[in-house]
Order: structure tokens, then C-alpha cells, then sequence
């Protein structure tokens, strides 16, 4: 067996390369978390807000979404934005906005269900309380409703974490692109690919872990 | 119920809100008009880049390539409710030996990003071991086994919300094992997750355009094509709206379907009360699923 055939040869002889792409894959994944929870939690306020242009804007945008590839999201920001001549932006800017588009609707459907969780009860004791919509949300309900929402919530970025692969089928400085660069060193691409499929349950292990003790500590309170 | 937050409004909230309601429609409007601008600036809706849509080649070439969507789709739902029905009666098995090793690949093909896998199959084995997978079965095998899996899941989450007494019946009944799940257990859960795996077929539905990054002649992929020939006039954005819609109205139709079934099943005298935990960890478990174009749930 040649020295390039060793699996783990495979690895340390490219630890540059591996650990260059999982670098570009975590920076992908937190600009793109960051931008989805900010995004998901206004698409939710709105979708929850007393006025109906902007529920059912939500609604619609959600709806869209839940039902569109986000091989769809990236081919259009990948080949058909550019056209529109609007900015150049970058590849890595252009990901984390598809990304970002796609991930704020489903962070704002496990928001929203999060609300629905609250007893109704408790809204209605706090209005005959005399608080305002303001306070009745930002007191009553969101603290209520975050014990149900970090759990699945979790579980959205974990998906996230994974959705990043596919910025790397439309280009490169990505985990997923590894085998491209490994096949062109003369590398073998199933053992690269095999690596690259375990540093993703390495980096998916300690967010399940932690999701996992949250939902244990959390979901008791109630 | 969203109506909790809110009492009914009065005339002055009334106003307020009305004024919010021309703001936003305003604002959105705004950005609506401004894609559009932009697309009818840059020439997207000049006849010359549509005329494609004329061709019967063309024509062809895309019912072509809806027809392998539609077959890819087609075969990798059927296989992945075997490969989930096998592994979830598996994981469900008293028998360490099997148990064990069902509940290891359920949990790891979950765990792989599917592009990933769908990757290893295609460059990975045919290089690697110089077995030949053509587009389409590597395509079709990762599906099965992330779908499959995912599948696997709610299957075992339906069996597990239906109440004790089934399979106490059952057992007392005299049945063997394996007829207590088959004939008691599998048809009642699966007619309870009946909504919840027509939604994860959606999902099913959508990763198929992962195809496209392993160039499966699927429709993005002819859309790339076609919006790369000069003398069409480059109409990758034409093109594109077309494919997204297509692709959405496919989606959105077998949504729609996941909808009637949920409501039917709500309304249905004849199911068993079944858990609502273990309905409600299901549908998480969809909603996960769907927010990957490629991913898999957590382990």
C-alpha cells in the first residue's frame, strides 16, 4: 500500500486543506445562524402581528419557502443574481444570504409554534393586568415560549450546520469541496469524502449533546 | 392561536395598526418593485430572451427532464419507505442484535449531510472503488438511506404513540411477535403518521434538485444548460422562473395533500386515541428535515 493510499495518511497529509475547508464551513455557519435567527424572529413578529398585510405576508413567504429547494435558493444566487447587475458581491456573501433567506422561514415557524405553546390563559391575565401588547410579549409570552423554542430551534441550526455542504457543490473553501482538490492531488476521494462525512458528525455531536441536556432541563419547568 | 396576544382592538389601535398596514405593504411593495425593476432593467422580460419557450425541442427537453424529477422522486419515496419500514420494525426489535445495529444507521445516515452522502456514492465509490454509479442511482440511493431513515423514525414514533392496549390485545390474543407488529401495530401507526410522511415525501421531493450538483439531468440542471446558450440569449433568469415555479407547484401540490390528509385523520372517528407527544416529535422531526436542502436531522 503507497503511502497516498493510507486512510489516515489521507487526512494528516492534507490537514491544511481539511482544516482550511471546516473553517470556511463554521464561518459559513455562524454569519448564515446569526442572519437566520434575526431574520426568523421578524418574519415571526410579523406573522403574529394584529396587522393582516403583514401576517399574511409571512404566511405567504413561509409557505414559499417550506415548499422550495434550497438547491433552487443557491442556483439563483449563484448564476442568476448576478445578472440583475445590482452589486457584486461575493460567493461567500451570496451563500450566507441564500442560506439566510431559506433558514429565517423555518425559525419562524418553531417561533411561532413556540407562541401557539403558551396557554391562553396566561396572555388574557396579563391583559385584564393591564399590560400592553409590548409587555404582554416581551414579559409573559417570549419568556414562557423560549423553553419550547430552544429545543427545535437547536435542531434548525443544526441543519443549517449541514445546508452549508451545498454552498460547496456551487463552489469552493467549503468542507464539501475537499474532494475536488484531493482528486487533483491524486488522493483516494472515498477516504477523503469518509473524512469529511465524520468531521461533520464531530461537529454536529457536541450541538446535539447540548441541545439534548436543554430540552432534558428544559422542558421539566412546565 | 395567535388572536392570544391581543385583545380586539379599539379605535385607536385600530388607526395604529392601519397605519403599520400601509407602511409595511409600502415597504414590501417597494422591494417587490425594485426586483423587478431590476429584472425588466437588465432585459429579463424582452422577448428575445423568452423565445425559447417556443422551441418544441425545448419543450421536450424540459418535460425530459421533469419526467427524471418526477422518476427520481418517484423511486427513491418507494425505496425509502421500505428501507424506513425495515429499520424502524428493527429498532423496534427486542433482539439486541438487531435493535443495535438498526438504531447505529438510522442515527448516522441522519447524522450525514445527504450531499455528502449522495458525494461518497457518486465520486466516492466510482473512484474509489471503481464500481460505476450512474447519476441516477447514486441520487436515488442517498435519498433512501437519509429519507429512509428520517422515515424510520416516524414510523417508530407513530407505533409508539398508539396506546399500550393494542399490543396487549394482541399479545393476549396469542399472536407472535412479528404479527403483533405487522397486522396490529404498523397499519395503526402508520395510518396516524399518514400526514406527517407525506410531508416528509415534500422533502423527499425537494433534495432531488441535489441532483443537479452531481449532474443528473434534472430540470435545474437543463435550466443551467439552457441559460448558457448564446443564441437563446443567455436566458438563465427566464428559464430559471420557469424550473422555480415548477418545482414550487410540485412542492406546494403534495403539501397541500399532507394538509387534507391531517384534517381528514383529525376528523376520523374510526383512529385510536393516539399520544400527542409522540405526533408532535414527529412533525418536528419533518419540519427539521424540511429545513435541509441536504442535511440530516439530529442524532
Amino acid at each position: 500500500m503507497s503511502d497516498k493510499e493510507l486512510p489516515v495518511n489521507v487526512l494528516l497529509n492534507n490537514l491544511g486543506l481539511f482544516g482550511q475547508a471546516f473553517l470556511g464551513t463554521i464561518e459559513l455557519f455562524v454569519v448564515a445562524a446569526i442572519g437566520s435567527l434575526i431574520g426568523g424572529l421578524l418574519l415571526a413578529a410579523m406573522r403574529v402581528s394584529p396587522v393582516p398585510v403583514l401576517r399574511s405576508f409571512g404566511t405567504v413567504y413561509v409557505n414559499t419557502v417550506r415548499n422550495t429547494p434550497l438547491t433552487l435558493v443557491f442556483f439563483f444566487f449563484a448564476f442568476a443574481y448576478p445578472r440583475l447587475e445590482i452589486a457584486s458581491l461575493s460567493f461567500f456573501t451570496r451563500a450566507c444570504a441564500a442560506l439566510i433567506m431559506y433558514t429565517s422561514a423555518f425559525v419562524c415557524e418553531v417561533v411561532r409554534s413556540g407562541i401557539n405553546t403558551v396557554p391562553v390563559g396566561q396572555a388574557e391575565a396579563s391583559r385584564a393586568l393591564g399590560f400592553t401588547f409590548t409587555q404582554t410579549l416581551s414579559e409573559i409570552v417570549l419568556p414562557q415560549a423560549v423553553r419550547a423554542v430552544i429545543p427545535p430551534l437547536t435542531n434548525i441550526e443544526i441543519a443549517l450546520l449541514k445546508n452549508t455542504t451545498i454552498a460547496a457543490g456551487f463552489s469552493v473553501f467549503e468542507a464539501g469541496s475537499v474532494y475536488q482538490t484531493l482528486s487533483e492531488r491524486g488522493y483516494n476521494v472515498l477516504v477523503g469524502l469518509l473524512w469529511v462525512a465524520a468531521g461533520f458528525v464531530i461537529l454536529v455531536i457536541p450541538l446535539t449533546a447540548f441541545q439534548q441536556r436543554l430540552e432534558h432541563s428544559w422542558s421539566v419547568a412546565r | 392561536m395567535t388572536a392570544v396576544l391581543y385583545d380586539t382592538p379599539g379605535p385607536k389601535a385600530r388607526l395604529r395598526n392601519a397605519g403599520s398596514g400601509v407602511v409595511g405593504t409600502l415597504l414590501i411593495l417597494a422591494l417587490l418593485g425594485f426586483v423587478v425593476y431590476r429584472l425588466a432593467a437588465t432585459g429579463q422580460f424582452d422577448g428575445s430572451v423568452w423565445t425559447w419557450i417556443q422551441y418544441q425541442a425545448i419543450q421536450v427537453l424540459l418535460l425530459r427532464s421533469l419526467a427524471a424529477t418526477v422518476t427520481a422522486f418517484a423511486v427513491a419515496a418507494l425505496l425509502s419507505m421500505l428501507f424506513g419500514a425495515v429499520f424502524a420494525i428493527g429498532r423496534m426489535s427486542d433482539y439486541r442484535w438487531i435493535n443495535r445495529p438498526a438504531t447505529v444507521v438510522v442515527e448516522l445516515f441522519r447524522a450525514v449531510p445527504l450531499l455528502i452522502l449522495i458525494f461518497i456514492l457518486y465520486f466516492g465509490v466510482s473512484r474509489g472503488l471503481g464500481v460505476n454509479i450512474s447519476t441516477f442511482w447514486a441520487l436515488v440511493l442517498g435519498l433512501m438511506l437519509y429519507n429512509g431513515s428520517v422515515l424510520a423514525e416516524i414510523f417508530r414514533a407513530g407505533v409508539n404513540s398508539l396506546p399500550r392496549g393494542q399490543r396487549e390485545a394482541a399479545v393476549a390474543l396469542g399472536m407472535r411477535k412479528t404479527q403483533v407488529m405487522l397486522h396490529v401495530l404498523l397499519p395503526q401507526g402508520l395510518r396516524a403518521m399518514l400526514p406527517t410522511i407525506v410531508s416528509q415525501l415534500v422533502v423527499t421531493l425537494k433534495d432531488t434538485a441535489l441532483g443537479f450538483l452531481i449532474l443528473y439531468p434534472e430540470l435545474l440542471y437543463q435550466a443551467r444548460y439552457l441559460g448558457s446558450q448564446g443564441q437563446l440569449g443567455l436566458p438563465i433568469l427566464p428559464v430559471g422562473m420557469v424550473v422555480a415555479a415548477l418545482y414550487i407547484a410540485m412542492c406546494l401540490l403534495l403539501s397541500a395533500l399532507a394538509n387534507y390528509l391531517d384534517r381528514r385523520t383529525r376528523r376520523s372517528k374510526k383512529r385510536v386515541d393516539i399520544d400527542p407527544t409522540s405526533t408532535a416529535r414527529a412533525q418536528n422531526e419533518v419540519l427539521v428535515a424540511q429545513s435541509q436542502g441536504g442535511g440530516g436531522a439530529a442524532i
